[in-house]
């Protein structure tokens, strides 16, 4: 099965988002390098609103992923409440 | 590795780059707005004619009529790049954002007057239409213009063109339910007051000529369209009939249009100095499209203002010839 | 006042189809295919724009917002760069020759691609389709801004930014990613789609942005890698236009697969000739390394658009035709890249220099296939004669391949002893090219790839000479004509780092910054 990522700046605000994809996703794996960490799965991984909000406290949009968000592989499927990378294969 | 770095006063070898020092008169400090905009489009040793218009250089002033010895005298005013545009206008957004918040959790939608909330969305909502126009207007300026100092604010006014359709439609949504945007679109296809200024924004549509694209948009369409909706139709008729809550959520607009006015100005005003022939042409064009335009305002301009439309077109007509006059065009 | 309850939200699906699709409208007072001239004549079929998706779904209220917060982020650090001399934090001045590529190579094309997306924002009949395609038109005008508000102040302390616009409308290396960009944007516009969102954005763009921007980050260059990742995070709303771009494409109708399929090959094999300069980049410029070019290519190309080729097989679509040659070009790439540029080190406006040991066992550790084998023993040969005080400089012209215009210096798949060599006689001319590939580009496109302004044949010409020059007078030194034209600082922005201002600046800089 093919894997799908998603790269984030190193940084306090993508922290949480990190942290909420490793939660939701089990068999996702945080990679880090220079100034940037990279999140990847094999086939699918999805990123919830819900999560991030219960780790900050604070309302979280979908949308502010894309302040500090470096790159990302998969189809994706994004709604008010989740983001979700995946692979049809 | 990292070494503590003392201030110290080092001398600079240069102050700018080359094609920015040979447009403001040497090698001094430049602003930001010189950096990102003067001299940057390629000029020559172009490899490949367009497959879509090989009659043209990929960059070729050739597409428009209007000529200029310098094409980037044609600067913004506003100098605005980038940056300074997405942070200007996220914190207008941020204001028109408020408003939005404040109508809706106090409830002004719902207390408009019924004849006032009908005549603002039969007025308002079939402009997203043109609004979007405008934006495809803007696109085709940008990708057709030639020097960067028109190609990046054509791109930048294109956004707040969608911006301004969107707000629209927020506005739809928010007074009434969805369908009443199905409604308008139906009165701007078959309307019988919306088909003139439909028919000649699609006319515009295949306009060719990049700095007569420029006029007709931002100058001609925009400049009579503007003060006639949102400075007399909605800051005084709606508000002095119980709607201020329009003129809250249509803020952005009258504001946005004084500053990209500013911008229209300053181009105009450089390209009609720089030759007669220059001036006979913007003219000519300003007195064609002035004069359809304001055929296709009058019958909107009836439903927005009853009796005083007469009056409102005028005074409309009269402050965009004075505009006009005072950028030496001749219409 | 009776209130009636606030009405339902709408879903971001819903509010988005009213955001952008219902703001079109089927023109009636003229044709269609008036008011959208260019979206027929490449032979897709489009049955239904409203099958188009944007993922994302930005509106202008979100997109003000979100950018204008990265701007603020941006910006700031460009000032405090600009005002704490940031510049002397980087490793070494070396590390310079990258960004100087970057600014001479790339930006330029960030900022070409503008009115590329303009043209298709405007000529698509779908509206989602063209509202994604304008938001990348902006973006990619942030992204030139950006770079030269950041590379501004470097400019102003080191040699070789300084005439960007200039050296890219005339110079020989210059001349890849130009003839890539102007090849894409003379195109109709879904083959633009394709070359740039697809193939560039979505296959390959990871390789320039990721590792080398990390690389910037470990060489302290804060600047960069901020302007850069800030680039980059727009970058993934590229990337999904390209994915979603191909999908719909491919779904619209069967007609067009094998017509994408020539473009997916065309632009696949174009995109990794131009990234044969970020190789170099990666594995010889900075200083520090975070990973090797091959390293790069195997996360971002081999297993990411490994991924992405078996996900399209269900369309019929097949990796492109390049693919296994450009694979096996990852141990070769960069050192062969690298020692053309050190080898006309003089005609290029940035430095080349001789390895360290320590950075010769790098390349070692990283290539064990290939740099032992082939490159190092050359490597070591052209440092000796540049410690005996014979720096080689080629003084030749070279031969350059028509599509790409890379000078040849690739070799043979199979055989890396051999330069890869291949030949066309279009009507009676005779063209040269690098590879099978970039020959059966020119081949499916002879009347495009003959109008080629190939830097050493437009030299041979006499059409790289400043208008004042006389070619006829008894002292005059043909290549120095032509760096002048090139708009060259003789002396100070070519040649080898060795002894240059740069290294001289930037050691005295940083003495005085660092001492009492």
């Amino acid at each position: 099965m093919s894997k799908v990522f998603i790269i984030v700046q190193a940084n306090e605000e993508a922290r949480p988002i990190v942290e909420a994809l490793l939660q939701d996703n089990p068999h996702a794996v945080a990679q880090e390098s220079p100034a940037m960490v990279r999140v990847e799965a094999e086939g699918k991984m999805t990123l919830n609103r819900a999560t991030v909000e219960d780790l900050t406290g604070q309302p979280f949009n979908i949308q502010q992923l894309h302040v500090n968000l470096i790159s990302i592989s998969g189809h994706i499927d994004e709604d008010d409440d989740y983001l979700t990378v995946a692979w049809a294969n | 590795m990292s070494v503590e770095i003392k201030a110290v006063e080092i001398k600079p070898l240069r102050n700018t780059f080359t094609n920015v020092a040979e447009l403001i008169g040497g090698d001094k400090p430049a602003s930001r707005y010189q950096e990102a905009t003067l001299g940057v489009q390629a000029t020559t040793n172009m490899h490949y004619r367009p497959t879509w218009e090989p009659e043209f250089e990929l960059f070729d002033p050739r597409r428009s009529a209007i000529q200029m010895r310098e094409w980037y005298d044609l600067k913004d005013p506003r100098q605005l790049y980038y940056a300074s545009w997405t942070i200007q206008r996220a914190k207008e957004q941020e204001t028109q954002e408020a408003n939005f918040d404040f109508v809706e959790s106090r409830y002004l939608h719902l207390s408009l007057p019924d004849d006032v909330k009908k005549l603002s969305l039969d007025v308002l909502l079939p402009l997203r239409h043109a609004a979007w126009g405008a934006n495809m207007n803007n696109n085709e300026l940008c990708s057709r213009a030639f020097s960067e100092v028109l190609i990046s604010p054509a791109i930048m006014q294109a956004m707040d063109n969608l911006g301004i359709a969107q707000y629209l439609t927020r506005l739809g949504l928010l007074l009434d339910e969805p369908e009443v945007l199905d409604a308008a679109k139906a009165q701007w296809m078959s309307g019988e007051a919306w088909q003139p200024l439909r028919h000649m924004i699609e006319d515009s549509f295949v306009v060719r000529d990049f700095m007569e694209i420029f006029l007709v948009q931002n100058f001609v369409f925009d400049g009579l369209l503007y003060p006639l909706i949102y400075d007399r139709f909605v800051d005084d008729t709606l508000t002095s009939r119980g709607g201020s809550a329009v003129a809250m959520l249509t803020s952005f607009m009258p504001m946005w249009f004084g500053q990209s006015s500013k911008w229209v100005d300053g181009v105009l005003k450089v390209a009609v100095a720089e030759s007669e022939q220059n001036k006979a042409l913007i003219s000519q064009w300003t007195t064609t499209w002035r004069d359809r335009a304001v055929t296709a305002l009058t019958p909107i301009a009836a439903m927005a203002f009853g009796n005083s439309q007469e009056t409102m077109m005028n005074e409309v007509i009269e402050q965009f010839n004075a505009r006009a006059k005072k950028l030496g065009i001749a219409a | 006042m009776d209130m009636k309850a606030t009405k339902k939200k709408l879903g971001i699906k819903e509010r988005y189809a009213h955001m952008t699709r219902g703001l079109g409208w089927e023109p009636t007072y003229q044709s269609a295919d008036a008011v959208f001239p260019y979206d027929k004549y490449e032979g897709i079929k489009i049955h239904d724009w409203d099958k188009w998706v944007d993922p994302f779904r930005l509106t202008m209220d979100a997109y003000w917002k979100y950018q204008g917060e990265k701007d603020r982020k941006l910006y700031a650090v460009i000032e405090a760069f600009a005002q704490n001399n940031g510049h002397l934090n980087i490793t070494d001045a070396r590390y310079l020759s990258a960004i100087k590529l970057f600014w001479q190579g790339v930006s330029p094309l960030e900022n070409y691609v503008v009115q590329g997306f303009a043209r298709a924002g405007r000529h698509f009949r779908g509206e989602a389709s063209r509202v994604a395609c304008q938001m990348q038109a902006v973006d990619e005008l942030r992204h030139y801004q950006t770079q030269a508000h950041s590379i501004s102040n470097y400019n102003k302390y080191y040699n070789g930014f300084h005439s960007q616009r200039h050296m890219w409308d005339r110079v020989w290396y210059l001349s890849v990613p130009k003839s890539f960009g102007e090849d894409a944007l003379t195109s109709g516009p879904f083959e633009f789609l394709i070359a740039i969102s697809f193939s560039f954005e979505y296959v390959l763009t990871n390789l320039l942005f990721v590792p080398f921007m990390s690389g910037a980050a470990y060489n302290g260059d804060m600047s960069t890698v901020t302007f850069g990742f800030s680039a980059q995070s727009d970058e993934s709303r590229h990337m999904t236009l390209g994915i979603e771009a191909i999908k719909f494409l491919l779904e619209q109708d069967p007609a067009n697969v094998p017509i994408v399929q020539g473009w997916i090959d065309k632009w696949f094999w174009r995109g990794s000739k131009v990234l044969a300069l970020v190789g170099m980049m990666m594995d010889y410029m900075l200083p520090k390394r975070v990973m090797s070019w091959k390293e790069a290519w195997e996360i971002y190309a081999e297993e990411n658009g490994g991924a992405l080729f078996r996900d399209l097989a269900r369309y019929g679509i097949r990796p492109p035709k390049g693919w296994a040659d450009a694979c096996e070009a990852k141990d070769h790439l960069s050192h062969q890249v690298w020692l053309l540029f050190y080898e006309y080190g003089g005609a290029a406006a940035f430095h080349t220099w001789s390895l360290t040991d320590e950075e010769l066992d790098w390349l070692s550790a990283k290539y064990p296939d290939s740099f032992d084998k082939y490159y190092r023993p050359r490597l070591e040969f052209l440092r000796d004669k540049h410690a005996r005080g014979e720096r080689v400089y080629q003084g030749t012209l070279p031969t350059l391949c028509t599509t790409c215009q890379i000078p040849l210096c690739f070799t043979e798949p199979g055989d890396p002893t051999k330069i890869s060599h291949r030949e066309t006689v279009h009507k009676d001319e005779k063209y040269v090219f690098c590879s099978d590939h970039c020959q059966e580009i020119f081949g499916n496109e002879p009347e495009k790839f003959v109008q080629s302004w190939l830097p050493v044949n437009q030299i041979y010409q006499g059409n790289c000479f400043n208008p004042d020059v006389d070619p006829t007078a008894p002292d005059f030194d043909p290549l120095k004509a032509v760096l002048e034209y090139f708009k060259y600082n003789l002396g100070r922005d070519n040649g080898d780092f060795e002894g240059s201002e740069d290294q001289r600046n930037f050691a005295m800089w940083r003495g005085q910054a660092s001492k009492n």
